[in-house]
Protein backbone atom coordinates (compact mmCIF):
# COMPACT_ATOMS: atom_id res chain seq x y z
CA UNK A 1 0.00 0.00 0.00
CA UNK A 2 1.18 3.38 -0.94
CA UNK A 3 2.27 5.59 1.78
CA UNK A 4 -0.51 8.03 2.79
CA UNK A 5 1.39 10.41 4.84
CA UNK A 6 2.34 11.75 1.36
CA UNK A 7 -0.86 13.44 1.21
CA UNK A 8 -0.23 17.06 0.52
CA UNK A 9 3.92 16.85 -0.36
CA UNK A 10 4.87 19.45 -2.23
CA UNK A 11 6.92 19.87 -5.84
CA UNK A 12 9.58 21.99 -6.49
CA UNK A 13 7.85 24.74 -8.47
CA UNK A 14 9.58 24.89 -12.23
CA UNK A 15 9.15 26.86 -15.04
CA UNK A 16 8.84 26.24 -18.70
CA UNK A 17 8.79 28.50 -21.79
CA UNK A 18 6.16 27.74 -24.64
CA UNK A 19 7.83 26.98 -27.60
CA UNK A 20 6.35 27.51 -31.02
CA UNK A 21 8.16 24.47 -32.57
CA UNK A 22 7.09 22.11 -30.52
CA UNK A 23 3.60 23.68 -30.41
CA UNK A 24 3.61 23.15 -34.05
CA UNK A 25 4.90 19.46 -33.83
CA UNK A 26 2.30 18.67 -31.12
CA UNK A 27 -0.57 19.76 -33.55
CA UNK A 28 0.76 17.54 -36.46
CA UNK A 29 0.46 14.63 -34.20
CA UNK A 30 -2.73 15.05 -33.08
CA UNK A 31 -4.30 15.46 -36.53
CA UNK A 32 -5.07 19.21 -35.33
CA UNK A 33 -5.57 21.86 -38.47
CA UNK A 34 -6.78 24.81 -37.19
CA UNK A 35 -3.29 27.48 -37.44
CA UNK A 36 -4.41 29.19 -34.96
CA UNK A 37 -2.28 26.39 -33.08
CA UNK A 38 0.71 26.24 -35.11
CA UNK A 39 0.77 29.28 -37.51
CA UNK A 40 1.69 33.14 -35.97
CA UNK A 41 0.15 34.79 -38.73
CA UNK A 42 -3.21 33.10 -38.95
CA UNK A 43 -3.06 32.97 -35.03
CA UNK A 44 -2.77 36.89 -35.25
CA UNK A 45 -5.45 37.22 -37.88
CA UNK A 46 -7.61 35.41 -35.96
CA UNK A 47 -7.26 38.29 -33.08
CA UNK A 48 -4.63 36.29 -30.86
CA UNK A 49 -1.30 38.23 -29.66
CA UNK A 50 0.52 34.56 -30.66
CA UNK A 51 0.07 31.12 -31.42
CA UNK A 52 -2.54 29.48 -29.01
CA UNK A 53 -1.92 26.71 -26.35
CA UNK A 54 -3.87 23.63 -27.05
CA UNK A 55 -6.54 22.51 -24.59
CA UNK A 56 -4.35 19.32 -23.48
CA UNK A 57 -0.96 20.73 -24.27
CA UNK A 58 -0.39 22.17 -20.62
CA UNK A 59 -0.47 18.85 -19.14
CA UNK A 60 2.38 17.97 -21.61
CA UNK A 61 4.39 20.78 -20.30
CA UNK A 62 4.18 19.67 -17.10
CA UNK A 63 6.12 16.32 -18.53
CA UNK A 64 8.99 18.00 -19.31
CA UNK A 65 10.10 19.00 -15.90
CA UNK A 66 13.26 17.84 -15.06
CA UNK A 67 11.56 14.63 -13.27
CA UNK A 68 8.68 13.44 -15.15
CA UNK A 69 8.50 10.79 -12.68
CA UNK A 70 8.52 12.48 -9.01
CA UNK A 71 5.39 11.49 -7.92
CA UNK A 72 6.10 7.52 -8.88
CA UNK A 73 9.92 8.19 -7.19
CA UNK A 74 8.76 9.40 -4.31
CA UNK A 75 5.96 6.81 -3.66
CA UNK A 76 7.99 3.94 -4.95
CA UNK A 77 5.44 3.13 -7.74
CA UNK A 78 6.95 0.79 -10.90
CA UNK A 79 6.07 2.77 -13.90
CA UNK A 80 4.97 -0.59 -15.52
CA UNK A 81 1.79 -0.44 -13.23
CA UNK A 82 0.16 2.76 -14.03
CA UNK A 83 -2.65 4.33 -16.36
CA UNK A 84 -3.93 7.40 -15.91
CA UNK A 85 -7.44 6.96 -14.85
CA UNK A 86 -8.52 10.76 -14.67
CA UNK A 87 -7.88 14.61 -16.02
CA UNK A 88 -8.96 17.19 -15.59
CA UNK A 89 -8.24 21.11 -16.33
CA UNK A 90 -9.69 24.19 -15.60
CA UNK A 91 -9.16 27.13 -17.60
CA UNK A 92 -8.69 30.87 -15.78
CA UNK A 93 -6.45 32.28 -18.96
CA UNK A 94 -5.14 32.04 -22.42
CA UNK A 95 -1.58 30.16 -22.47
CA UNK A 96 0.58 31.35 -25.73
CA UNK A 97 3.41 30.27 -27.98
CA UNK A 98 6.54 32.77 -26.36
CA UNK A 99 4.88 32.62 -22.60
CA UNK A 100 7.67 31.37 -19.27
CA UNK A 101 4.74 29.01 -17.60
CA UNK A 102 5.29 28.38 -13.97
CA UNK A 103 4.19 25.00 -12.29
CA UNK A 104 3.66 24.41 -8.79
CA UNK A 105 2.49 20.76 -7.66
CA UNK A 106 1.37 18.92 -4.77
CA UNK A 107 -0.17 15.65 -3.71
CA UNK A 108 -3.88 16.28 -3.45
CA UNK A 109 -4.95 12.77 -1.85
CA UNK A 110 -4.28 8.64 -2.37
CA UNK A 111 -6.80 6.16 -1.97
CA UNK A 112 -7.48 2.11 -3.09
CA UNK A 113 -10.43 0.32 -4.58
CA UNK A 114 -11.38 -3.17 -4.85
CA UNK A 115 -9.61 -3.93 -1.60
CA UNK A 116 -5.90 -2.21 -2.77
CA UNK A 117 -6.06 -4.20 -6.00
CA UNK A 118 -6.00 -0.74 -6.99
CA UNK A 119 -4.24 2.45 -5.98
CA UNK A 120 -5.25 5.93 -6.71
CA UNK A 121 -2.52 8.96 -6.76
CA UNK A 122 -3.98 12.46 -7.44
CA UNK A 123 -1.68 15.31 -8.82
CA UNK A 124 -3.11 18.93 -8.76
CA UNK A 125 -0.89 21.31 -10.27
CA UNK A 126 -1.65 25.34 -10.26
CA UNK A 127 -0.12 27.49 -13.36
CA UNK A 128 0.65 30.63 -13.84
CA UNK A 129 2.20 33.40 -16.33
CA UNK A 130 5.65 35.10 -16.40
CA UNK A 131 3.12 37.74 -15.36
CA UNK A 132 1.94 35.97 -12.27
CA UNK A 133 -1.59 35.68 -13.64
CA UNK A 134 -3.51 32.43 -13.14
CA UNK A 135 -3.59 30.24 -16.55
CA UNK A 136 -4.72 26.67 -15.31
CA UNK A 137 -5.36 23.83 -12.51
CA UNK A 138 -4.75 20.37 -13.25
CA UNK A 139 -5.71 17.57 -11.29
CA UNK A 140 -4.19 13.93 -13.12
CA UNK A 141 -5.32 10.89 -11.69
CA UNK A 142 -2.96 8.06 -11.72
CA UNK A 143 -3.88 4.25 -10.91
CA UNK A 144 -1.47 1.86 -9.42
CA UNK A 145 -2.15 -1.50 -10.81
CA UNK A 146 -1.52 -4.39 -7.52
CA UNK A 147 -2.78 -7.26 -9.15
CA UNK B 1 -14.32 31.86 -34.92
CA UNK B 2 -16.71 31.17 -31.57
CA UNK B 3 -20.06 32.94 -33.84
CA UNK B 4 -19.45 30.90 -36.80
CA UNK B 5 -20.33 27.87 -35.33
CA UNK B 6 -22.77 28.52 -32.66
CA UNK B 7 -25.31 26.67 -33.98
CA UNK B 8 -24.99 23.53 -31.11
CA UNK B 9 -26.50 26.24 -28.25
CA UNK B 10 -29.38 24.45 -27.73
CA UNK B 11 -29.77 21.42 -25.33
CA UNK B 12 -29.44 18.32 -27.43
CA UNK B 13 -27.00 18.82 -29.68
CA UNK B 14 -24.69 16.43 -30.80
CA UNK B 15 -21.56 17.17 -32.56
CA UNK B 16 -18.32 14.74 -33.40
CA UNK B 17 -15.38 14.53 -34.90
CA UNK B 18 -14.38 11.11 -36.54
CA UNK B 19 -10.53 10.48 -35.75
CA UNK B 20 -8.10 8.41 -37.61
CA UNK B 21 -7.01 5.05 -37.10
CA UNK B 22 -4.30 5.14 -34.38
CA UNK B 23 -0.72 3.68 -35.34
CA UNK B 24 2.30 2.98 -33.72
CA UNK B 25 3.86 5.78 -35.43
CA UNK B 26 1.64 8.12 -34.23
CA UNK B 27 1.80 6.77 -30.40
CA UNK B 28 6.10 7.04 -31.10
CA UNK B 29 5.80 10.90 -31.90
CA UNK B 30 3.25 11.80 -29.54
CA UNK B 31 5.77 10.16 -26.90
CA UNK B 32 7.88 12.68 -27.98
CA UNK B 33 5.43 15.95 -28.53
CA UNK B 34 3.82 15.46 -25.41
CA UNK B 35 6.84 14.67 -22.93
CA UNK B 36 5.21 11.22 -21.96
CA UNK B 37 8.08 8.79 -22.63
CA UNK B 38 6.57 5.81 -20.87
CA UNK B 39 8.01 2.88 -22.90
CA UNK B 40 3.92 1.28 -22.22
CA UNK B 41 3.16 2.94 -25.01
CA UNK B 42 6.20 2.60 -27.50
CA UNK B 43 7.84 -0.40 -26.78
CA UNK B 44 6.14 -4.00 -27.59
CA UNK B 45 8.77 -5.45 -25.23
CA UNK B 46 8.54 -3.27 -22.19
CA UNK B 47 4.53 -3.67 -23.11
CA UNK B 48 4.46 -7.67 -22.86
CA UNK B 49 7.01 -8.26 -19.62
CA UNK B 50 4.11 -5.70 -18.30
CA UNK B 51 1.59 -7.93 -18.92
CA UNK B 52 -0.34 -6.20 -21.50
CA UNK B 53 -0.72 -8.31 -25.06
CA UNK B 54 1.00 -4.76 -26.87
CA UNK B 55 1.46 -0.89 -26.70
CA UNK B 56 -1.83 1.06 -26.50
CA UNK B 57 -2.67 4.66 -27.21
CA UNK B 58 -1.69 7.48 -24.20
CA UNK B 59 -4.59 8.28 -22.70
CA UNK B 60 -3.65 12.27 -22.96
CA UNK B 61 -3.96 11.44 -26.71
CA UNK B 62 -7.20 10.68 -26.55
CA UNK B 63 -7.50 13.54 -24.64
CA UNK B 64 -6.04 15.96 -27.30
CA UNK B 65 -8.96 14.50 -29.76
CA UNK B 66 -11.95 15.31 -27.68
CA UNK B 67 -9.68 18.86 -27.09
CA UNK B 68 -9.94 19.48 -30.98
CA UNK B 69 -13.25 18.32 -30.78
CA UNK B 70 -14.27 21.38 -28.50
CA UNK B 71 -11.59 23.76 -30.26
CA UNK B 72 -13.93 22.94 -33.59
CA UNK B 73 -16.50 24.16 -31.57
CA UNK B 74 -15.47 27.54 -30.25
CA UNK B 75 -11.54 29.17 -29.53
CA UNK B 76 -9.41 27.48 -26.74
CA UNK B 77 -9.99 30.58 -24.77
CA UNK B 78 -13.85 29.66 -24.48
CA UNK B 79 -12.54 26.58 -22.38
CA UNK B 80 -13.44 27.20 -18.88
CA UNK B 81 -12.90 23.68 -17.72
CA UNK B 82 -12.72 20.32 -19.68
CA UNK B 83 -12.10 16.74 -17.61
CA UNK B 84 -12.30 12.48 -19.17
CA UNK B 85 -12.34 9.54 -17.46
CA UNK B 86 -10.44 7.35 -19.29
CA UNK B 87 -12.20 4.34 -19.21
CA UNK B 88 -10.88 1.43 -21.10
CA UNK B 89 -7.33 0.81 -23.37
CA UNK B 90 -7.20 2.69 -26.61
CA UNK B 91 -5.13 0.32 -28.78
CA UNK B 92 -3.09 0.63 -31.89
CA UNK B 93 -5.82 0.40 -34.67
CA UNK B 94 -8.80 1.69 -33.27
CA UNK B 95 -10.86 4.24 -35.08
CA UNK B 96 -12.59 7.15 -32.46
CA UNK B 97 -15.48 8.73 -32.96
CA UNK B 98 -15.68 12.04 -30.37
CA UNK B 99 -18.65 13.10 -29.00
CA UNK B 100 -20.28 15.96 -27.65
CA UNK B 101 -23.50 16.82 -25.91
CA UNK B 102 -24.99 20.46 -25.17
CA UNK B 103 -26.58 19.50 -21.40
CA UNK B 104 -27.23 23.10 -20.47
CA UNK B 105 -26.86 26.04 -22.47
CA UNK B 106 -27.56 30.13 -20.95
CA UNK B 107 -27.84 32.66 -22.89
CA UNK B 108 -27.36 36.23 -20.92
CA UNK B 109 -25.87 39.59 -22.73
CA UNK B 110 -24.87 37.95 -25.64
CA UNK B 111 -22.77 35.41 -23.84
CA UNK B 112 -23.47 31.27 -24.19
CA UNK B 113 -22.58 29.38 -21.10
CA UNK B 114 -22.70 26.13 -22.42
CA UNK B 115 -22.22 22.61 -20.86
CA UNK B 116 -20.79 19.40 -22.37
CA UNK B 117 -20.89 15.71 -21.91
CA UNK B 118 -18.16 13.86 -23.87
CA UNK B 119 -17.35 10.76 -24.75
CA UNK B 120 -15.04 9.11 -27.46
CA UNK B 121 -16.24 5.32 -28.46
CA UNK B 122 -13.76 3.08 -31.44
CA UNK B 123 -15.43 1.30 -34.57
CA UNK B 124 -16.71 -1.70 -32.51
CA UNK B 125 -18.60 0.67 -30.23
CA UNK B 126 -16.44 0.48 -27.16
CA UNK B 127 -16.40 3.24 -24.97
CA UNK B 128 -13.00 4.75 -24.31
CA UNK B 129 -13.68 8.02 -22.82
CA UNK B 130 -15.98 10.28 -21.01
CA UNK B 131 -15.97 13.50 -19.76
CA UNK B 132 -17.37 16.79 -19.41
CA UNK B 133 -16.15 20.51 -20.52
CA UNK B 134 -17.73 23.99 -19.74
CA UNK B 135 -17.48 26.49 -22.53
CA UNK B 136 -17.95 30.63 -22.11
CA UNK B 137 -18.73 31.57 -26.12
CA UNK B 138 -18.91 35.45 -26.55
CA UNK B 139 -21.52 36.02 -29.13
CA UNK B 140 -20.74 39.02 -30.54
CA UNK B 141 -17.49 40.29 -32.69
CA UNK B 142 -14.74 41.24 -30.59
CA UNK B 143 -11.80 43.32 -31.88
CA UNK B 144 -9.57 40.88 -28.72
CA UNK B 145 -9.85 38.17 -27.39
Amino acid sequence: MLDRSFIGRAFEPFSIAVEPGRLKFFANVIGETDPVFFDRTAAEAAGYKDVMVPPTFLWCLEMTRENPLDTLDLLGIDIARILHGEQSFRYFNSAYSGDLLTYKAHIADIYDKKKGQLEFVVRETQIINQDEVPVAELRTTVIVRND
Amino acid sequence: MPGATADFLEVGKVVTLPIDAITRTQLALYAGASGDHNPIHIDIDFARAAGMPDVFAHGMLGMAFLGRLLTSMAGPECIRSFSVRFVSIINVGDRLTCSATVTQCELAGGVASVTLELSASNQAGGLKMVGAAELTITLLEREHR
